[in-house]
Parts: C-alpha cells; structure tokens; sequence
C-alpha cells in the first residue's frame, strides 16, 4: 500500500524560539518541534509508554545526582546541556535531542522529518 | 511489497490550541489521545467498567463538614476552616506530605489538579470531571472512591475518623450517587470501630449505587482479630464485596529509611495488601467466610504470584500455624479478585504468567485510577497480546458486572 507524506509550512523560524516549543497539527497528527542549540527536533505527541500526549509537556532539563570521588551523594542538579521533555501522563522523560529515555532506551519517540529554509519551517509527516 | 512513499503539495501545519498542558487543561484535551484507543480497540463495543477511579473530596470539603453529625465536632471543623486559610480543604483529614510527591514535581499536572473550567450549571464540578473523564476512556461505569481519605487508617483521633466517614459517605450517598447511575461505589469502613463499620452497611448498604464495602489498607491492625467477624459475616450474608484499597505511608518502620517517593510509592502501596492478605488467609478466613468476596484494590499485580509462593513455601513446613486451611494459600488467593492498576509490564512473559497465576480471565477488572499520576488506559489490557477476545471482555468490564451484579 503507498503512503502519503505530506510537507506541511510551519510558520516562520521565530515560531520555535531557542529553548522553545511549538505544536502543530497536520492533518489527523499533532506534533511537537522544539529549538535546542539552534537545531529543530521535532516528534509525533505520541509518548512510546501509553500514548500520552508528550509533546504537550513539561520542558525541564535531565536531574542528574552530584557524586564525589568517594562514592558520596552530594544531592541533585540540573544537566542544562540535556533538555527533556515530560509526557504528562506519566512522567516518562525524553532527551528532547534524541527522543530516547534516559533509562530505557527502547522507549522512543516517534521522529518527524523538520527542515528549516529561509522562509521558515517544514516538517513531512 | 514494499512501501512507496509519495511527496504530495505543501499543506500548512495549524497551531495546536494547547501547547502545555497545565492544572487548568481540559481533562478533555488531557486524554484526548486515549480518545483514539477506542477507535482502535473498537472499544465501544466494550462494556467497560473502571474498578478504581477517584474524585478530589477536598474541593468538596465544606459541603463534606456540613455532614457531620455531632455539633461540637461540625462546629469544630468549620471553626478550622474559617480560621485557618490553609485549612479549608482539609480540615479534621489526615493529609501526609508524601501525598504532595505524587505529580513529580510539576511533572504531571492532573495529580496535583484538575482546575478547569466547568459551566456553572445546578450539576456537582466532580460529576462533570467524572463523565469528561469516562467519556474520553470509553469508560461506561466507574466505581468512583476519594483521594485523601485513603490515608484515614492512620490518622490519630478514632472518633474523628468515624465522624468524617459517616459525614463524606453522606454527602457522597446524597449528593453524587442519586445523579448519576453511571456512577458506583465502595464505600469506605470505619474499620478501626466495628460498630461504626457495622451501622454503616446497615444504613448504605442497599443505597443504589453502593456496589460493596472497602477498607483503606493503611492502617495498623490486623484484619483477623475477632471483633472483625461479625462486619465480614454481614457482608457475606449481603452479598456485597469487601475490598482493600491500598495507599502509600511514608511513616512505617521501613518507609522511614527511604529518601524518595519513588521507593516509598513501589513498597507501601504493595506491602499495605500483602500484610492484610497474610493475614487474611493464614487465619482460614476464606474457611470461615468462603462466600465473601475480597478484591485487592491498587496495588497492581506483580506481588500476587510473590505472595502465592512465598506463603504456600511456608505453609507446607508449619501447617500447625495455620490449622484451618485445607488447601494451599495460592488456591485461596487464586479465588479472590483483583483491580490491574497500576499494571507492571516491563517483562512479558512475567506478566502473562502472572495473569494465568490470578486467573485474570475470571478474576481480574480493570481499574484506571484516573486521575492519579500512575492511571492506566483500557488500551492497557485491551492490547494485551496473550489475551483471548473474551478475556479482554471480562477483565474490562464482564468480571465487574458479575462481582457487582450490574
């Protein structure tokens, strides 16, 4: 059976400001694109655990655990370098630039094709 | 054959209307993807009831005071709540700070609240949330319980415990009930007074949408000592369910030496119904009350088949300890009934072998326990590979009508 993709025109590139979120819908799918470090990744707001709408989340960066040479916990902090994004249903997190999560890597999102030219952005779904 | 991909014109993206979902989004818009599961289960052909859903009793908490009998405890209550702003939802409760762990810290917004909008109509804001919720899971009954409540076992003062029973089962009894037959309930016990338990089957239990009794399992007493007997014999009699709801405690001789919700979540929403369940059959209590039908209510699966073997190990070595049993522990707990939330399913093959442990297909009900941060989609069993047709069917909803008689 032949499939069809679509590209769809997006907006502008200031619709996806740095550190920021824009979801769109195009046709029956909703997607989420975000901006980190100037780079576009964009994802299906289909979270791999029961569907959740993830796209739709909270934007936080990975807690990472402050451990000393001698095997010490010294508390949490925040990995800036490593946005996540949090589906809403359940708090299952995803590195926003690789759409894995940090423990479990099967558990993906679903990639969307985002290209950005000089009159905006496109995504093919 | 292969795939062909074909490139079709530029179409434009639309922005979504919500980009974030909050504590203010529609629960609506929140499980609006659970809304396609039902296109692809075909699960409206389904009679789906959910054995565990909940409404927020502390946005109702005034109305709940109002029921209280005694009017020195009625007019302390209020007293609270008109003198203490931070009081006015939970005056005379029990509310633990771990309670406020389960959203992830911002992480899961409907845990901490469902604040939407809803059109102010003579309709209760929990019955509206309730059908939205139903209506977006395909969801055709749902047995609803409250939040906070749960932790009633441990709360300091009996004589308070007892009073705000009577007062929430009252308010829930006249004001959801009558409004909406979609709607049923087990309501809870005053378990740590028999009396009390007793006068409250006798005063609900032939109110229309009062499905069976439950106890809140966090409390610290054994579910076998005699004064108890007489609560179970009447519910026999009935033929009403007792079920045990299980809740977390971060206040136990174990609890206290974890450092996360996390670990405090996985262990004392488990260990609340192992205790009760040891109790229960290692005193032959389904010798002595075999027509009583016990469901174990939200503490998911995984530590069923742990419980069979452990118990069945010991039993054959100090049967003396247990003289009342004549058969092992895992075929009495294999005849009792269990709510699949929150269902473990990182292994497979554990998890069907544990749904043929229970025997899911005539003793298992799916439960959503909507809206907390660990709910479960029918989509959970409906997509079950091991499953049979009709086993689906009865773990979503045919298992319930018969416990329940629906």
């Amino acid at each position: 059976m032949p499939t069809t993709q679509e590209r769809a025109y997006v907006g502008a590139s200031g619709r996806v400001p740095e550190g920021g979120r824009l979801v769109v819908d195009v046709g029956e799918k909703t997607i989420g694109i975000f901006r980190v470090q100037g780079r576009l990744y964009a994802w299906q707001n289909i979270c791999a655990h029961q569907g959740g709408p993830v796209c739709q989340g909270k934007m936080i960066p990975r807690v990472t655990e402050v451990i000393d040479p001698g095997g010490e916990s010294h508390g949490f902090a925040f990995d800036e370098s490593h946005p996540h994004i949090v589906c809403p249903w359940h708090g299952f997190e995803y590195d926003i630039q690789t759409g894995v999560h940090p423990g479990r890597p099967a558990a993906q999102l679903i990639r969307v094709a985002v290209e950005e030219s000089e009159d905006g952005i496109y995504v093919t779904v | 054959m292969g795939t062909t991909k074909t490139l079709s014109g530029t179409a434009a993206a639309r922005e979504h209307p919500v980009q974030q979902i909050t504590t203010r989004t529609d629960s609506r818009e929140i499980l609006a993807n659970a809304r396609r599961d039902i296109a692809r289960y075909h699960l409206d052909d389904y009679f789906i009831v959910d054995v565990d859903a909940h409404h927020v009793e502390f946005d109702s908490w005034a109305e709940i005071l109002d029921h209280l009998e005694n009017p020195v405890l009625r007019h302390n209550a209020k007293a609270m709540t008109q003198d203490w702003p931070r009081a006015r939802q939970l005056a005379f409760s029990n509310h633990p700070v771990g309670l406020t762990f389960q959203d992830v810290f911002g992480r899961i917004p409907h845990q901490a609240e469902l604040g939407e909008d809803v059109e102010k109509t003579d309709e209760h804001r929990d019955l509206t949330l309730i059908r939205r919720a139903m209506d977006s899971l395909g969801i055709k009954m749902q047995v609803v319980f409250p939040q906070p409540m749960l932790e009633m076992g441990l709360h300091p003062e009996p004589d308070i415990v007892t009073a705000i029973t009577f007062a929430y089962n009252r308010w829930f009894a006249r004001t959801i009930l009558p409004r909406e037959r979609r709607v049923r309930t087990l309501l809870s016990l005053p378990f740590h007074d028999a009396d009390a338990s007793m006068k409250t089957i006798r005063e609900f239990g032939e109110t229309p949408g009062v499905v069976g009794f439950m106890v809140t399992s966090q409390r610290h007493t054994g579910v076998h000592r005699n004064v108890y007997m007489r609560i179970y014999r009447e519910l026999e009699e009935r033929g009403l369910p007792l079920a045990f709801h299980a809740g977390p405690s971060w206040g136990d001789h174990m609890t206290t030496t974890m450092n996360r919700f996390l670990s405090v979540h996985s262990m004392s929403f488990v260990t609340c119904n192992m205790t009760h369940m040891t109790n229960w059959i290692v005193n032959g209590l389904p010798e002595r009350f075999p027509k009583l039908k016990v469901i174990w209510i939200e503490s998911g699966l995984a530590w069923v088949p742990f419980m069979m073997q452990r118990l069945d190990h010991e039993y054959l070595m100090r049967q003396s300890d247990a003289p009342l049993l004549r058969r092992l522990p895992s075929e009495y707990i294999a005849e009792m009934y269990f709510t699949s939330q929150p269902l473990e399913v990182t292994m497979p093959r554990m998890l069907e072998a544990t749904f043929q442990a229970v025997r899911a297909e005539t003793q298992l009900m799916y439960s959503s326990d909507w809206p907390h941060w660990d709910f479960d989609v029918p989509a959970r069993i409906a997509g079950l590979p091991f499953l049979s047709e009709q086993a689906k069917r009865n773990i979503l909803g045919e298992n319930a009508r018969r416990v329940f008689r629906l």
